[in-house]
């Protein structure tokens, strides 16, 4: 059976990893490379490396960055942040990403989807949506969240899914950074309304969080950040919880 | 030395990857002489299958594949192109494994393409040797070869399928060994040993 897949998210700024600090056993905490390879080691099924690089220097830096993320983790890995053109796709496919994800920039112009998908195939893109509330409906915002689009985000995910995005990334700003857990039944109707995987982001506190998700939430995977790299649930502790009330995860 | 066959399709850099991580010299190659001096020869690929056919017909590589002597390894596509026919582009194949490719018919909240990590069973080749029943290997495909009497591995996603052909010196995994973790090295490690 096809597992339910757990994906730690790094923010890499400047080459370096901006969160993580809590590992005592890494001998520099700040190379993503070796943190990537602690979660690979401790069961992630995948991992997100995401540039926050503020200048062009360190977006350099980060390209350098991806192709020795390929030669050292044995898993599937996706890369993001400031990817607007296919030439910034097909950099990081070079290098040697096996997903890259798109945001902002999708918003902007959606035939980039189209663009990187009919290129490189579906497999190879995962379409962010970032969304809050406002007078109940689901409205879709960029740059990481400052900014509302006129997008809706039901509509926004059925259309990025014709477009050709192979999955789709899902965080609620209204919950993301909360610890509060996820809007389930948006989750739910946004896996019934799709045939493509979608990614639950943003917001997870505890194991009743991301098991809710993956279950009432209907969500095919769980992303998050600060719970592992601040060690509050250690992945192998995670599975293990998961694999107990009956999801199927792997071990 | 191992032979990765180069027949300009994709990104081949994730096996390169992953031979380096097990300590193996490859070499990255679409030259006859060099394919066949080689101990060992992988076919990945990334595709669709009646363009990544007609690009091994073009190139010759069809005919070279069909006389190697020594063991050969097929990658998600590069496997399927191993077999008989694909329904995908509905393209005769190489035919060195007896089964069909088809597309993945599946029902109820199964999505495809099918896509993360799936379980492995019924294992009888020696390149699941140290793996256990029941381990977990990654896919990324929506085509998939049938259960035919060469299949030594069988993955379920809606329906059962070949996770593993293996017929006298060829071998092929629907799944990535080169992108599934420590089994995924143990298989190739195993591959590499025959």
């Amino acid at each position: 059976m096809l597992a339910k897949r757990i994906i730690p998210c790094l923010d890499i700024k400047d080459g370096a990893t901006v969160k993580g600090i809590h590992f005592l056993d890494l001998q520099s905490v700040g190379d993503p490379v070796e943190l990537g390879r602690k979660y690979a080691r401790d069961g992630a099924d995948e991992l997100v490396f995401l540039d926050i690089s503020a200048t062009n220097e360190g977006r350099k830096t980060f390209a350098g960055l991806v192709t020795r993320i390929a030669e050292n983790i044995n898993i599937p890995f996706t890369v993001g942040g400031g990817i607007s053109s296919l030439e910034d796709a097909a950099h990081l496919l070079i290098a040697g990403a096996d997903k890259v994800t798109v945001n902002s920039a999708a918003v902007r112009r959606p035939g980039l989807i189209d663009e990187i998908a009919s290129r490189y195939g579906s497999q190879f893109i995962v379409v962010a949506i970032d969304a809050i509330t406002i007078d109940g409906r689901w409205v879709v915002t960029t740059h990481g969240g400052k900014q509302a689009s006129e997008r809706e985000l039901f509509t926004w995910a059925k259309e990025v899914q014709e477009r050709g995005a192979g999955e789709i990334l899902f965080t609620s700003m209204d919950h993301d950074g909360t610890k509060s857990g996820y809007p389930c039944e948006t989750y739910a109707r946004l896996c019934d309304s799709l045939s493509i995987p979608i990614v639950a982001s943003g917001g997870a506190g505890s194991v009743e969080d991301i098991a809710d998700v993956l279950t009432h939430g209907k969500a095919d995977a769980a992303l998050a950040a600060s719970i592992f790299h601040y060690d509050e649930i250690p992945i192998p502790v995670l599975k293990q919880a998961l694999h107990k009330k009956g999801i199927n995860v792997r071990l | 030395m191992i032979a990765v066959i180069d027949y300009k399709s994709g990104n081949l850099c994730s096996v390169g990857n992953a031979l380096q991580r097990i300590g193996c010299d490859y070499r990255i190659t679409g030259d006859e002489a060099e394919i066949c001096a080689a101990s060992h020869v992988i076919l990945p690929g990334v595709g669709e299958a009646s363009s990544t056919m007609e690009a091994l017909k073009n190139s010759g590589l069809d005919k070279i594949l069909l006389g190697l002597t020594q063991p050969v390894l097929g990658i998600c596509i590069g496997m399927q192109l191993m077999c008989r026919f694909s329904e995908e582009g509905n393209v005769q194949c190489l035919g060195l494994f007896d089964a069909v490719v088809r597309k993945l018919r599946v029902s109820g909240e199964l999505k495809v393409p099918h896509m993360g990590w799936n379980t492995i069973t019924q294992l009888h080749s020696p390149l699941t040797g140290g793996i256990a029943e029941g381990s977990y290997f990654y896919y990324v495909h929506s085509y998939a070869p049938e259960i035919s009497r060469q299949t030594v591995a069988v993955t379920e996603y809606g329906m059962p399928f070949s996770a593993i052909l293996q017929n006298n010196n060829f071998f092929g995994t629907q799944f990535h060994p080169e992108k599934s973790g420590a089994a995924g090295e143990t298989l190739l490690t195993n591959f590499l040993r025959l």
